[in-house]
């Protein structure tokens, strides 16, 4: 039984998939391949195994950084939104780390640690923490004062408070913040197979631009994307699961 | 003192209350005897909703003190349970959750309260709704289910604050003849704030006039004749409606 979102869904992939293979046969670009010749070479890099071992080295640092950003960072921003001495302390760190060109922070991070793991992970952090902390902070500070007197009212105490309604209160908007920063951490990864040292499924993208592969290239490209919007479908339900309430639906 | 306290359920006395240099209440004493819905009327801004979070626990007094059921009280406590204009509903929750709440705060184990929860929710009659959102109720459903929280918890005094404001008229005047019933059969002591002097006159057994900033109290008014009449009859009562008059023509030097 199709829904009505997943439909709209199938829609518009379908419609960008149709402009995508147009574009291609109209030769926009000589460097722009068609939707089927990119899925051919996406199927011929799965069949070979080789979109596997890719993804194998890309995960790595992604996974631990979405994780870290997600879990420190709404940890971070809650904390940022109850204390102001914690917000004057810790707020213009995330600032700069939002501002910065990443290019430019890039080498530091490469004399600090190295061209491995670490440099990589923390590629994914920059990206993904500003945003989710910064969502958590104002989410948290904006709770209607009411529903937090009708909470004192009825005898809740601090903790009770801080966990059944600030929480809850913030938690559209906290998803709203893990939406748009892992969305930025999927990125991160990317850009750090490119600019640090090449592995995974940003080195399929940099070598098969190298070797005008240009199909392969897009193929890559693709399959990232597939797996954030994957991965962000997973969260909206993850979403619902737990705050059933917060889908109110459309206003119109 | 003994007296007091078996006739009243709340006595504030030489209550004085300012936000910064602004004097919000001065001097106030009011007792509320028990059993029985007293009004806190008087234009905006004269401090009722203050003096009731007040009452609550919810606002310190810049000085005097709350007495209720002759103990002293600074902080929210298990005997004053608060109806609020807003209605406060927690929109990720469902209206089961909602009106169980405060049960859940004061650690009533999920079956308890959930059964205590469908009890209430019976009485506002919003049966069916238990699994719905807030969002999908009308405004005076949504005020049932803050007033069924508020139910729910048993505590023998009741503050409501502007609890029908936020409703259309007709749901409003369907609400007052529901709260008559309430007060009857209910055997709680009820504050009620409001603005409108129709309402105050209609619903309360003593209404207490307060006047705009510094605010004290300036009357106390009890109306007698048609307390007992059924609720269909009182809003032609005569003396319903000379009550109305009279207080308006006192209120009115305040407004103009």
């Amino acid at each position: 039984m199709l829904t009505r979102s997943f439909f709209l869904k199938i829609l518009s992939g379908a419609l960008i998939f149709g402009a995508w293979e147009y574009a291609g046969r109209t030769g926009v670009n000589y460097a722009l391949p068609t939707f089927l010749e990119s899925m051919k070479a996406l199927f011929d890099m799965t069949m070979s195994g080789l979109i596997f071992e890719a993804y194998a080295d890309t995960l790595r640092p992604l996974a631990v950084g979405v994780f870290i950003s997600s879990f420190i960072g709404i940890g971070i921003g809650v904390w940022v939104g109850l204390s102001e001495k914690f917000d004057w302390l810790v707020s213009p760190i995330f600032i700069i780390m939002q501002a910065a060109p990443l290019a430019a922070l890039i080498p530091l991070l490469i004399m600090a640690y190295g061209i491995g793991l670490t440099s990589k992970v923390f590629v994914v952090c920059i990206m993904a923490m500003p945003v989710i902390v910064l969502n958590t902070s104002v989410a948290v500070k904006n709770t209607p004062s009411s529903v937090k007197e009708m909470a004192r009212s009825f005898l809740g105490t601090e903790k009770d408070v801080i966990l059944k309604i600030i929480i809850p209160a913030a938690s559209p908007v906290i998803f709203a913040g893990l939406r748009l920063g892992v969305s930025a951490g999927f990125i991160g990864a990317i850009l750090a197979e490119l600019k640090i040292t090449p592995t995974g499924v940003g080195d399929i993208i940099s070598y098969s631009r190298m070797t005008a592969d240009y199909p392969s290239m897009y193929a890559a490209i693709f399959s990232i994307i597939l797996l954030a919007v994957l991965f962000l479908n997973l969260l909206e339900k993850i979403e619902n699961f737990f705050f059933k309430g917060n889908n109110q639906g459309y206003i119109s | 003192m003994s007296d007091q306290t078996t006739a009243n359920a709340v006595s504030v006395k030489n209550i004085y209350k300012n936000y910064g240099e602004t004097e919000a209440l001065r001097d106030l004493s009011l007792d509320f005897p028990k059993g029985q819905l007293t009004s806190l009327l008087g234009p905006s801004g004269c401090g009722k909703t203050t003096l009731l979070k007040i009452i609550a626990g919810l606002l310190p007094a810049t000085q005097g003190e709350v007495f209720v059921n002759g103990s002293l009280v600074t902080k929210p406590g298990p005997d004053r349970a608060f109806v609020f204009q807003d209605f406060a509903l927690m929109p990720w929750a469902s209206v089961l959750r909602n009106v169980a709440f405060g049960l859940e705060l004061r650690g009533v184990n999920k079956n308890e309260r959930e059964d205590i929860a469908a009890k209430y929710i019976k009485d506002v009659g919003l049966v069916g709704f238990e699994n719905s959102f807030p969002h999908e109720l009308s405004g005076g459903m949504r005020q049932r289910v803050g007033l069924a929280r508020a139910l729910s918890v048993d505590s023998p005094v009741l503050l409501m604050d502007e609890p029908f404001s936020a409703v259309d008229e007709q749901t409003r005047r369907k609400f007052q003849e529901d709260l008559l019933n309430l007060v009857k059969n209910e055997n709680k002591t009820f504050i009620f704030v409001t603005h409108s002097i129709e309402e105050a006159v209609y619903v309360s057994d003593q209404i207490a006039i307060l006047l705009p900033r510094p605010s004290r109290v300036s009357e106390i008014i009890k109306p007698k004749g048609f307390r007992n009449k059924d609720v269909d009859s009182i809003r032609k009562d005569s003396e319903y409606l000379d009550t109305v008059e009279s207080i308006w023509k006192s209120l009115r030097t305040y407004v103009e």
